[in-house]
């Protein structure tokens, strides 16, 4: 056992964890954060992103103890996120999930292309969207959802960054 | 799968980290971002008995600005390469190279000794930094040394680094102003791995033109006569693919199927055209 302690969701938390422990696990079995969801397990499917240190990161390719006096962000912790509320907001009203499985990761992976300015196109928006798979949608909903929401945080924040 | 049961240490430097590797009683192995080492530990492909964390140390996440080179340490990522927050020493090569090699997430946390240490043979930056004429600087218990890109990589997975080495930085040299890069990746999916991979380098005023294709089923492959082709400025489509054809014939001993050929053809025209334009 390791002792780490890391900020989560903006709250300290320390814990002894065995060094094989993922972040993803580590979330979902210690944290009970269960928003964070586990498919392939080896950085393909894209459905445990969550950010660290404020960056998209696979959970599953990153191990509890490595994230020793880290920030973890994960989808429970976006509640009051613009971002967050303005492609939620936009995923419902474009039917952009079907079972949801794939959807938290979805939206923080959206959420990091609308900030980085890379939701700009159809294109872009597919591209930046090739790590996180969806297996109900045909992927067509959850772009146009990304790209309205994007258009949505650029009207009120032009020169957000 | 879950990774199997390991130990863990993160040491304070880089000196330390060698002792550890020099001295674990267990099978130890170095984990940077653990992009492709947890991967490979989730699918049980590999068991080490000790990780050795270095992906924090501050001596392999410096980025050195020289008159003729930068040093990029080995634990600088992907994602930082991408945004230009690494002094880009290739005239925008690398930034257009690390946007292109899988996904965000997994640059936010690969690094880029880790993909020269692994030498994943499809990977982009063996065969990039091998057409850059980069230098990958190691750092073992008898000291430093530092030995050609090109040269490092042996075969598929394999390089030069001894077991009680660590990748310590990429000494990449500065690209004229009007120097041109060609890069083709040749994947059915974003973010996924080459099926082929092609990177061509020329700068007239360094007197430098480099071919190089990666995903050749072993180390990065320079095409020597493409190359001095390109240093050459010939454009004519049709001795432009003799040449790269009669480089890939003498490369007999990657076995290329019929696809793979012609797949590795298209990469490197494209790239050498994306030069010669």
């Amino acid at each position: 056992m390791t002792a780490i302690r890391l900020r989560v969701n903006d709250a300290t938390v320390a814990d002894d964890v065995p060094p094989r422990l993922s972040l993803a696990d580590f979330l979902r079995e210690r944290r009970n954060l269960t928003g964070t969801h586990l498919g392939c397990e080896h950085g393909v499917c894209g459905a445990c992103t969550v950010l660290v240190d404020g960056e998209p990161a696979r959970s599953c390719l990153m191990l509890a103890v490595a994230c020793d006096e880290r920030a973890v962000e994960t989808i429970e912790g976006f509640a009051r996120d613009p971002v967050i509320a303005a492609l939620r907001r936009n995923f419902h009203q474009y039917h952009a999930l079907q079972c949801g499985y794939c959807t938290p990761a979805m939206l923080i992976t959206a959420r990091d292309l609308i900030l980085r300015k890379r939701a700009g196109s159809e294109r872009e928006i597919r591209a930046g969207l090739a790590g996180n798979i969806c297996r109900c949608t045909g992927y067509t909903n959850i772009v146009t959802a990304i790209a309205e929401a994007a258009r949505e945080i650029g009207k009120e924040a032009p020169n957000a960054q | 799968m879950k990774a199997p049961a390991v130990d863990y240490v993160r040491p304070h430097s880089l000196a330390e980290a060698v002792n550890l590797l020099t001295h674990a009683s267990l099978e130890a192995r170095v984990i940077a971002g653990g992009q492709s080492l947890l991967a490979l530990m989730n699918l049980r492909v590999a068991s080490p008995g000790l990780l050795i964390d270095i992906a924090r140390l501050p001596e392999l996440l410096s980025v050195a600005d020289h008159a003729d080179a930068v040093t990029l340490g080995a634990c600088v990522t992907h994602a930082a390469i991408e945004d230009g927050r690494a002094a880009d020493p290739s005239q925008g090569l690398m930034p257009r190279v690390a946007s292109t090699l899988a996904y965000r997430a997994i640059r936010t946390r690969g690094t880029i000794g880790g993909s020269l240490a692994l030498s994943d043979p499809a990977a982009e930056w063996p065969a990039v930094l091998a057409a850059l004429d980069a230098e990958v600087v190691l750092y073992g218990s008898s000291g430093r040394r530092s030995l050609k890109c090109a040269e490092f990589a042996t075969g598929i997975f394999q390089t030069r680094l001894a077991h009680n080495e660590i990748v310590e930085s990429a000494r990449v040299p500065k690209l004229s102003a009007d120097a041109r890069c060609g890069y083709v990746k040749l994947a059915r999916k974003s973010g996924e791995f080459a099926s082929a991979l092609a990177v061509a380098v020329t700068d007239p005023r360094r007197g430098y033109s480099r071919v190089v294709l990666g995903a050749a089923n072993g180390a990065p492959l320079v095409l020597a006569d493409t190359s001095r082709l390109v240093a050459e400025g010939r454009r004519d489509p049709d001795a432009l693919r003799g040449i790269i054809g009669g480089d890939l014939n003498r490369a007999a001993d990657r076995h290329f199927d019929e696809f793979q050929r012609s797949l590795h053809m298209v990469a490197a025209m494209r790239a050498v055209q994306q030069v010669l334009a």
